[in-house]
């Protein structure tokens, strides 16, 4: 049994991996919408933000 | 004065100032708003973009029909019983405010647990606690906060909507497999004749051909399909020579491999299959905020309120309605049916209709037309007809409206494909015979040869980018075009017609003419401000029109709908309204007319003219070297004298046209070959719209309203008409020339095959190399005709 084999197996069993997480990426609707995302990761920090600050303060009085 | 814009919406603070925290409010809905965002922590809204809200609107009773359980059903995609979830459109969504705002709904209300904003699409997935709020209560939450959804009878039907998505999986599928038979297939492409080739060459093969079959039999099956759907109506389309590359590859490529004759041609198939979709998937691209496809359904609300005896006032779908029903249709609200008007004051809005934003007063017992809107209080009416038999609706019965315009299209694509396929052909033929007598073994091999190579995989991408690119920069100039083959349409246009209510007229009335007696200055203050009291729209223009005098508060003011206004201050006495209202003899004229009188004594009136578009005169008078122009209207004829000026004098006028008049006229003059564009914008152009060769509705909001059409302009574009015109017909020119350029590649690919030389590495070199500057080339070209065009 050669090496190339086994070469062979393990490549086309990362492209596979890829191409289903590709296609369930499609059905999830990934690429259904491809501007929202892109903003709304930027608003997480500001969510995270907003609430430790009050309790901070309180702790300090 | 300085200018003080409200700090939630933006608009100019005029007349009133709201104070509130440090900041100014235009009116006490948008303080309302910002007071609900601030107790929840969320004025964040503001930072993210200035002035990101629209002014709230009045909603009282609005909503009722959300409570009925039938209409529930309908709306929402998810309802077990104590969850549902609902996507509501909203067109307000303009900033990425707007996406923070609504995915925080459940700060305003726990009972939402979760809501999803798509930018593009301009709708928001709310997901909810049914048992303890109601679907009344989220669209309410949200027209309360400024964003309003727009439910219209097209939702009623839709429900839940199947995204086609295929594409995307074919492309993955191509792709994968082209990306990995590549790497395959690269020990033969440096064939060293040794031992180690010889040995694993088997298995290499046999996997580039698992590879191909999801190829050839999915990604490629709409090649196949479209082949056949061609040949089966005689129409050699550029689909046969494609499915017949195809084919010959995947056949020739598979008796290679069984035989032991070579490494076959997988790479150039599967490369050949991946770049077609790259440029099917690359002329796809739509609008998917805009609808195309829109009828008078879009625009129709889903429930109205009927009053019975028996049960009072309820709300009533509208396909439930039958004749002699009672409505009641209160501000803001649209007709859905004709009716006769019982009770109450009309004033209606037929600017979805017409285009004409003058309102229309009716008394009790005139006629209603569905489409209507009424803008002044509630009225009354009864239904005398079905949604589907109303005068306005009954325009889609119209054959028309169930036609596919692409249909009756010849693309160059496919009158080149024609030509293309039977050269091909007889090339494959001549060489096939002529190695019979030569060399019969390589005989089958030549044959085949020459199909591959000449896959018009060059000639089909051509179009898709050049048209896809074009998409994408009128896209950026306003100019939203359909789909490809409306830009090949709008090339080949010779006549164009032009609406004129609300097309080439801009929807607002802002030039007004005065006769009579000049008025003095006191009069003219009271003028003013007594304008200044009323909402109607001939009040606002005039207002808007008068010079600037400085405000005093009326001792006395009045409005009597459908009438005109009145207003006292100190001695003297005002009335602004129409000519039996102030006391004077109705004129002749067609226009428009607000007459005056001043302590009883008649002054004098305005006259209103339409406002034309900026750059009309200079448009036509660019357009008339090359095309027929026609202005149809469904107006009267008080216009004509200011249009005859205004136009090249070969313009042709012609006005009374009714919805179905002007479809017959389009109709008739393209069974005369005239190839014609045609350009509206109210409902009532939609006949003629879906008949023209390309329709191109103008619209002032293109988030809002259009009618079904091929492409939609935004009003501020419509004096580049002619720019967006000859583009396109130098992306057909762009098409030609790349046309020719593959035709290169052909002819020295042709020379391989012929010859009886075609290697696989050839072909897989050849065939993406032309692709590719096919590519390069288109993008570059329309690019720069984009760059023209700005």
């Amino acid at each position: 049994m050669s090496v190339i084999y086994i070469l062979l197996s393990i490549s086309i069993i990362i492209a596979v991996v890829f191409f289903i997480a590709f296609i369930t990426a499609v059905r999830k609707g990934q690429f259904d919408d491809s501007y929202t995302p892109s903003v709304r990761m930027l608003f997480d920090d500001e969510l995270v933000k907003k609430q430790p600050k009050p309790s901070i303060k309180i702790k300090k009085d | 004065m300085d200018k003080i814009s409200c700090y939630h919406c933006g608009d100019d603070c005029n007349n009133t100032i709201i104070a509130f925290d440090d900041k100014n409010f235009c009116c006490n809905g948008c303080k309302t708003v910002y007071e609900i965002f601030s107790e929840n922590d969320l004025t964040c809204y503001y930072d993210l973009q200035a002035a990101p809200g629209a002014v709230p609107k009045e909603i009282q009773g609005k909503y009722d029909f959300l409570s009925q359980e039938n209409i529930i059903e309908k709306l929402t995609e998810f309802n077990d019983g104590n969850t549902q979830i609902t996507t509501l459109y909203i067109p307000h969504i303009h900033c990425s405010s707007c996406i923070w705002i609504l995915e925080n709904l459940n700060k305003l209300n726990p009972n939402i647990s979760s809501s999803q904003v798509n930018f593009g699409k301009k709708t928001v997935r709310v997901t909810y606690n049914s048992e303890i709020t109601s679907l009344k209560e989220v669209v309410l939450l949200l027209a309360t906060i400024g964003y309003e959804p727009y439910i219209s009878l097209d939702d009623f039907k839709t429900g839940q909507q199947n995204v086609n998505r295929s594409l995307i999986y074919k492309l993955g599928v191509a792709g994968f497999a082209f990306g990995n038979v590549m790497f395959l297939s690269f020990p033969e492409y440096f064939q060293v004749d040794g031992f180690w080739i010889e040995q694993y060459k088997p298995v290499f093969r046999w996997l580039m051909f698992a590879f191909s079959l999801p190829v050839v039999f999915y990604a490629g099956r709409d090649y196949f399909v479209s082949a056949y759907k061609g040949l089966r109506s005689k129409l050699l389309n550029i689909d046969v020579p494609i499915a017949l590359g195809i084919a010959v590859l995947f056949i020739r490529s598979t008796v290679d491999i069984i035989f032991d004759f070579g490494s076959g041609f997988f790479d150039s198939l599967t490369g050949l299959v991946f770049f077609l979709l790259l440029g099917k998937f690359f002329q796809q691209k739509t609008y998917t905020f805009l609808s195309f496809e829109r009828d008078y359904k879009s625009y129709f609300p889903i429930a109205v309120t009927k009053i019975s005896s028996k049960m009072g006032e309820h709300p009533i779908q509208v396909y439930d309605i039958k004749k002699g029903d009672r409505l009641l249709i209160r501000n803001e609200e649209l007709i859905p049916v004709d009716g006769i008007l019982i009770n109450g004051k009309a004033r209606i809005d037929y600017s979805f209709v017409t285009g004409e934003s003058e309102t229309v007063s009716k008394k009790s017992g005139d006629k209603l037309f569905a489409g209507g809107k009424q803008t002044s209080g509630v009225i009354e009416m009864e239904a005398l007809k079905s949604v589907e038999q109303s005068y306005l609706t009954q325009l889609w019965s119209n054959d028309v409206f169930s036609k596919n315009k692409e249909d009756g299209f010849t693309t160059l694509t496919n009158k080149i494909s024609k030509k293309f396929t039977i050269a091909v052909l007889s090339i494959a033929f001549v060489s096939t015979t002529f190695w019979l007598f030569v060399d019969a073994s390589k005989a089958m091999n030549v044959f085949t040869a020459v199909l591959i190579i000449a896959c018009p995989c060059a000639i089909a991408l051509s179009a898709p980018f050049t048209f896809g690119n074009l998409l994408r920069i009128f896209g950026k100039l306003k100019f939203y075009v359909k789909n490809a083959s409306v830009i090949e349409q709008l090339a080949e246009i010779d006549t164009i017609i032009f609406d004129k209510t609300g097309t080439i007229t801009s929807n607002k009335k802002s030039r007004a003419q005065y006769d009579g007696m000049a008025l003095n200055p006191s009069e003219e203050t009271l003028l003013k401000n007594t304008l200044r009291g009323s909402n109607h729209p001939l009040s606002r223009t005039l207002y808007d029109i008068l010079d600037e005098h400085h405000i005093i508060s009326l001792n006395h003011f009045e409005e009597h709908l459908g009438k005109g206004i009145e207003g006292t201050y100190n001695e003297n006495h005002i009335k602004i309204g129409s000519a039996s209202f102030v006391g004077t003899q109705e004129s002749t004229i067609l226009n428009t007319q607000v007459h005056i009188s001043a302590n009883n004594k008649y002054k004098g009136k305005y006259t209103f003219y339409n406002s034309y578009r900026k750059g009309l005169s200079k448009l036509f008078n660019k357009l008339k070297k090359n095309y027929d122009l026609v202005i149809l209207s469904g107006d009267n004829e008080g216009e004509f004298d200011n249009l005859k000026k205004l136009l090249p004098s070969k313009t042709k006028l012609i006005f009374n046209q009714k919805p179905d008049d002007k479809l017959d006229y389009i109709k008739y003059h393209q069974t005369e070959g005239a190839k014609i564009l045609m350009i509206g914008d109210g409902l009532n152009d939609a006949g003629a719209l879906a008949q023209s060769n390309v329709g191109i509705a103008l619209s002032e909001n293109v988030n809002v309203f259009s009618p079904a059409c091929d492409a939609i302009l935004d009003a501020s574009k419509f004096n580049q008409l002619n720019k967006f015109i000859s583009a396109s017909k130098s992306a057909i020119k762009i098409i030609k020339w790349s046309f020719l350029l593959s035709f290169i590649y052909n002819i020295i690919g042709l020379y391989f095959a012929v010859t009886g030389q075609l290697a696989p590495v050839i072909a897989a070199i050849l065939m993406p190399l032309s692709s590719i500057s096919i590519v390069v080339f288109t993008t570059i070209t329309t690019n720069l005709l984009g760059k023209k065009l700005k």
